[in-house]
């Protein structure tokens, strides 16, 4: 098998991938980064969302070779020097996790959302921009609450 | 109330792990020299298995095993069971087939498991299993429940006409003869959408077999990893409760799909001594989730509801379909009679019921619990029917509730169940303050003139949960009792650990178990822990679902919480020199009546355990007590929900625009979870009555909405955000005064929605989903009408 | 899924070359369509040629025209200032392609390659009368969308870009399908600068496709009011369980209605 490197939450790493290896695939099984889940085969629940240089992507369909060279920030990153991003924080605040599976790709939806539409996010755009992150506990509700209240703090 | 007591809103303690990437569901995790399984299943919906060949598939590479029924009855691995038996109402016992855990000679819906390859990696397994040449002869099919008895198709041939049983319940004649008086009188047909539960976790399972010592483990997604363990021992015959360790580790979310015992979890177990003891993992794909999670609801029903000429209610008749599936399911039984037809006294005092239920095998997938459980579907009966009943002698639908209200309890109503405690005035009250009912004419115009049809609906539900006392359901049919286990440790530092056999999936114990202690033992939230999920370590349990870890779970831990008090106050007697009965216990320091001695919880900790200062003859040393609690009663909660929409003409398109939900739970122990369990459960409502809707292909038996790119998962655009309100009437069984809250929800929402669909479209009833298409289809009589 | 080789050329023309070699080679671009296809095993290419490695992403907007490079994610025509100048249609299109996470991988060369009768960008394609450039020639819109899946692309060929004319006016409304939230019936009415009106339907039919009845009523006046009383058909029409045919041919006028009001 090939071997690739990438950046993955700051640090250099490499491993081997076939050409059919998913990112979602080399993070959790290649680099033992179990915080990117995979909810669904058809790219729609949004569990394995993380930032490929920047943005946020469905890790479930990217090529891990694809992303070759590519620097990525999954879950486990986003805490800095043992403290936590102010987007996760809001989702401690607010409740917006129950189970917590569809937790991780929320939060790294969320923390785009607000690089793309900026600090001050109403409730219909952050609505819209969750388009594409699935949740059966919360209804919603508190995790719309959490990316406004995060948005703000970033 | 503290600040990490009862009723406090405390941050959630487990949310940490979860929001960093840390917490550890089943498929994160990973044994050494662990194998990979992926399941053949039959492509269709009913047919003969003449033959297996697995020559080809087990030269593949990577292939360690490829298992059919023949190994599986090698080794006496008995099949899935149902765990509760239902009489017909001529007495006979419920027509069960077989359900063996790979399939037996036929399959009987598409996703059936029919053998299992082992392979050295996920995609080796997957590439082998599609090399599997399975000879099918296919037979014809039934998915539809309306349609199964009447159709020619056999699916076991213990179930003549498909029926597995025909229920009643209720007093036939006296129904009939309220009918005879009655001034009005209305009638509806009504289907409940199958849905499927989407837990987005999807299920996983890794079995392991240590050959050193002849000893299982299964870690599984699993809601009640003790009762899979005593299925998979006494009626699997894998292996003694003793040489079998279950695990369910962290687990995203349930919602009932996560209770029953699967194929797919025995097979890992039982096969890795097979392939010499190495781990098998299993980790469901999606699109197997669709195929093969056991769903939920489809019931189809016919109900007439007997009035005076006041409105007042004199009867209520119900005839219901309810589908199983192609199997029996773990729990299927008892969802569609005693979880659903003892409630089909809503929250009304009905002189007579009487109700009769056909359970019916279809081609499709296993129909069980999922959310709510039996309570939604009866719910929706209720509601839908008392809000057309109203609408019929044009009586405000409010009105018309109000005039038949239960209003003095306990309640006995003719479908079993005894209500407790409850008013539901006050929540149907606060529920129009909230919903500003008044205002909704002026609204409804507003709407008007921008081509929006509005419309307001209301549900008045109440469910039973926290089920319940053991011998009753046990005399109903119950296999198992449905009590709890808890075990307080006390460590000789004073922190404290809970364990539990209640199991936490999203629910929050980790932090309301928690503060139950706080409360208790005056103890720092920070030194308590509750261990969950591993039958090694918590003695037994009976799981999470029907909303009873707070009723029968805390009750528990509160039982033994009792003890250690109790213990704990001998100790610092003898230490402090006093008679037990002068020591006094409050936040966390115990006191000496009439004297200033006083020692902190910690303190009387650490003495349980030196055991320096009392005769061990007397007391035992250590700090640690174990509870089991048997309810007296189910829990009643109840409330009202108000839901409002907004129709566009021109595309039938629904929004939900403002939804009111208005619970009584009795006592509330930590009000942000309690509401996040609330939104979490409308939404899934909301979810049944709009966009969710489980589609078989009648003419083929495939499921047509067998991924998200066809099943309408709500999403956050699809949600209103909910206005909250609660009222209080203690439960009266539980020192606690608690209900539930994880299925109310699920349970209001669908009628309060459905019934502000057809108010907007000025319709008796349309069919769940109301999809754009649904709606649109329904304009269409109207607008040529108008035309 | 099924393993493939994987290719990462840096030139298109290297990318044609392994292409020519492969034996069931397929181009992948964004992979939004394609990945998914090859877990469920709809697809089982012998060589994914990645087209990512060949920096061919950007906008430039000219007095006559839009050209968005083929490698171009939606997200950044989304949000690109010179398309929601130039064609704000353009932007609310590619705004509301699946979710953030697909438009920030997705790309235009993908989206019209690939020609999924759900998609949006064949919509604009057409509705504008957009010119296809390949690694071959250049194709005008109405002669690439061929039918389902299907384009006037050989086997090899690349789309490198899309320009698109700058309209006088112009409106893209869409009808999401509920679950999947591709289109179920998307329109793209514009107005060009010569007064020629253009009517493109995605999500309803075997692949995307003009309404000349529209276009006519709609070149005497370009209001939502113009389409009264035009009816489509719903004969040939997709129908599946989220919407019969004559669901979609309803929703077509609704939807071309508020495209026309919506046209700036």
């Amino acid at each position: 098998m090939p071997a690739i490197s990438m950046k993955v939450n700051g640090k250099a790493v490499c491993g081997a991938a076939e050409g059919r290896t998913l990112l979602v695939e080399f993070l959790r099984d290649t680099l033992g980064l179990t915080g990117t889940h995979v909810g669904c085969d058809t790219s729609q629940c949004g569990a394995c969302v993380v930032h490929v240089n920047g943005k946020a992507i469905k890790s479930c369909t990217a090529l891990a070779m694809a992303c070759d060279g590519a620097e990525v920030t999954t879950i486990e990153g986003l805490a800095k020097n043992g403290k936590l991003h102010p987007m996760q924080e809001a989702f401690r605040e607010h409740h917006g996790l129950q189970c917590g599976f569809c937790t991780p790709g929320m939060i790294m939806a969320a923390v785009d959302i607000v690089k793309r539409n900026g600090k001050k996010l109403d409730e219909e755009t952050i609505r819209h921009e969750l388009e594409g992150n699935i949740c059966r506990c919360t209804g919603y509700h508190n995790i719309v609450k959490a990316v406004q209240a995060g948005a703000e703090k970033m | 109330m503290t600040e990490t007591g009862i009723g406090a809103r405390v941050k959630r303690k487990e949310d940490q792990r979860f929001i960093t990437g840390k917490g550890r569901y089943t498929d994160d995790i990973n044994l050494k020299g662990q194998t990979y399984a992926y399941f053949v299943r039959s492509p269709h919906a009913h047919a003969t298995i003449k033959s297996i060949n697995t020559a080809k598939a087990a030269k593949m590479p990577g292939v360690v095993g490829i298992f059919t029924s023949k190994d599986v009855a090698e080794d006496k691995i008995g099949g899935l069971i149902c765990g509760w038996m239902i009489h017909s109402k001529d007495g006979s016992p419920m027509k069960a087939g077989p359900h063996p855990i790979l399939a037996q000679g036929k399959v009987r819906y598409v996703g059936d498991h029919v053998a299992v390859v082992v392979a050295e990696t996920k995609d080796q397994a997957k590439a082998a299993a599609a090399a599997v040449n399975v000879s099918y002869g296919v037979l014809p099919h039934v998915v539809d429940v309306g349609k199964s008895m009447t159709s020619k198709v056999q699916i076991h041939d213990a179930a003549p006409d498909n029926r597995v049983f025909n229920w009643s319940i209720g007093d036939q004649a006296a129904t009939d003869a309220a009918f005879k008086t009655a001034a009005h009188v209305t009638k509806i047909d009504l289907v409940n959408n199958r849905l499927i539960p989407n837990a987005m976790e999807p299920r996983a399972a890794i079995g392991s077999y240590d050959t050193g010592s002849d000893h299982y483990t299964l870690y599984t997604t699993s809601q009640n990893p003790h009762v899979a363990r005593l299925v998979i021992s006494a009626f699997h015959g894998l292996a003694p409760e003793h040489k079998l360790r279950v695990i369910a580790p962290d687990v995203g979310g349930g919602f009932g799909s996560k209770i029953f015992i699967y194929a797919e979890e025995v097979v890992c177990v039982w096969a890795s001594k097979r392939i010499g003891g190495r781990p098998i993992k299993w980790t469901a794909e999606r699109t197997e989730s669709f195929q093969s999670d056991a769903h939920g609801r489809d019931h189809v029903t016919h109900a007439e509801l007997a009035m005076d000429r006041s409105g007042k209610i004199l009867g209520f008749r119900v005839k219901t379909k309810a589908a199983m599936g192609a199997y029996l399911s773990t729990f299927a039984s008892c969802v569609p009679t005693y979880l659903y037809a003892t409630l089909l006294s809503g929250q009304y005092a009905i002189p007579s019921i009487y109700a009769e239920v056909d359970a019916i095998y279809t081609n499709t997938a296993p129909v069980d619990a999922y959310r709510g459980a039996g309570r939604p579907e009866a719910t929706y009966v209720v509601e839908r029917i008392v809000e057309t009943a109203a609408r019929e002698m044009k009586l405000d639908p409010a009105e018309f509730r109000r005039r038949n209200f239960i209003r003095s309890f306990p309640h006995q109503t003719p479908v079993i169940m005894c209500y407790d405690a409850g008013d539901y005035e006050a929540a149907l009250n606060k529920a129009l303050e909230l919903a500003d009912y008044k205002g909704f004419p002026a609204r409804k115009a507003a709407s008007a003139r921008n081509g929006k049809l509005r419309g307001i609906g209301f549900s008045a539900y109440i469910e039973a949960c926290g089920i319940a006392p053991s011998a009753a359901v046990g005399s109903l049919g119950a296999g198992v009792g449905l009590w709890e286990s808890a075990e307080v440790r006390v460590n000789p530092v004073g922190t404290v650990e809970i364990l539990t056999g209640s199991h936490s999936h999203g629910q929050g114990h980790e932090t309301t178990f928690a503060q139950l202690v706080c409360e208790r033992l005056g103890v720092d939230i920070n030194n308590v822990s509750i261990v969950h999920g591993d039958t090694d370590k918590v003695q037994f349990g009976m799981g999470t679902y029907g909303s009873r870890s707070g009723a029968v779970g805390m009750t528990a831990i509160s039982k033994a919480l009792d003890k250690i008090e109790a213990k704990a106050k001998k100790v610092a007697a003898a230490v402090m020199e006093a008679s037990a009965d002068d020591v006094e216990f409050k936040n966390g320091t115990f006191t000496v009546k009439g004297t200033d001695k006083k020692m902190a919880f910690g303190e009387v900790a650490l003495a349980a355990y030196v055991a320096h200062k009392f005769n061990s003859a007397e007391i035992e040393p250590g700090l640690k007590e174990g509870a089991f609690h048997d309810p007296s009663n189910f829990v009643f909660p109840a409330g009202v929900h108000i839901c409002e929409v907004e129709v566009d003409a021109d595309t039938g398109v629904t929004e939900v625009v403002n939804y009111v939900a208005v619970d009584d739970f009795g006592t509330i122990i930590n009000p942000m979870i309690v509401e996040g369990q609330v939104h979490g459960g409308i939404a899934q409502g909301i979810g049944q009555a709009l966009t969710e809707g489980c589609v078989y292909d009648t003419e083929s038996g495939q499921l047509l909405t067998g991924s998200y790119m066809d099943y309408c998962m709500p999403r956050a655009d699809n949600v209103p955000s909910f206005k909250l309100g609660f009222t209080m009437t203690k439960c009266p069984s539980n020192p606690l005064g608690m209900k539930g809250c994880g299925e109310a929800g699920a349970i209001a929402s669908p009628a309060a929605v459905m019934n502000a669909v057809t108010d907007a479209l000025g319709v008796r009833d349309l069919p769940m989903p109301a999809s754009p298409q649904t709606v649109w289809k329904a304009m269409q009589p109207m607008k040529k009408a108008a035309e | 899924m099924e393993n493939f080789g994987y290719h990462r050329p840096a030139k298109v023309a290297d990318a044609v070359k392994i292409m020519k070699k492969a034996k069931d080679g397929k181009y992948l671009s964004g992979g939004m369509t394609l990945l998914p296809a090859i877990k469920q095993g709809l697809a089982t290419p012998s060589d994914v040629i990645d087209l990512g490695g060949i920096k061919n992403a950007g906008v430039s907007v000219s007095a006559k025209s839009v050209t968005v490079k083929a490698g171009t994610a939606h997200g950044d025509v989304a949000a690109d200032k010179g398309v929601r100048k130039a064609i704000p249609a353009l932007a609310v299109l590619a705004s509301s392609i699946g979710d953030p996470h697909v438009r920030n991988r997705g790309t235009i060369g993908g989206s019209v390659a690939n020609n999924d009768p759900a998609a949006d960008y064949p919509a604009a394609v057409l509705g504008l009368g957009a010119t296809v450039h390949t690694s071959e020639r250049k194709i005008p819109a109405d002669k690439f969308f061929t039918g389902m899946f299907t384009t006037a692309l050989k086997g090899n060929e690349i789309v490198t870009a899309v320009e698109f004319p700058l309209p006088a006016k112009a409106g893209y409304a869409k009808f999401p399908n509920p679950a999947s939230r591709y289109a179920m019936v998307g329109v793209f009415v514009a107005k060009m600068k010569d007064s020629a009106v253009r009517v493109a339907v995605t999500g309803a039919g075997p692949a995307v496709f003009r309404i000349p009845e529209m276009e006519a009523a709609l070149a005497k006046d370009f209001s939502a009011k113009a389409l009264a009383g035009i009816s489509v058909k719903a004969k040939g029409l997709n129908s599946d369980m989220h919407a019969s045919a004559e669901y979609r041919a309803h929703l077509i006028g609704v939807m071309a209605r508020r495209a026309v009001a919506a046209a700036k």
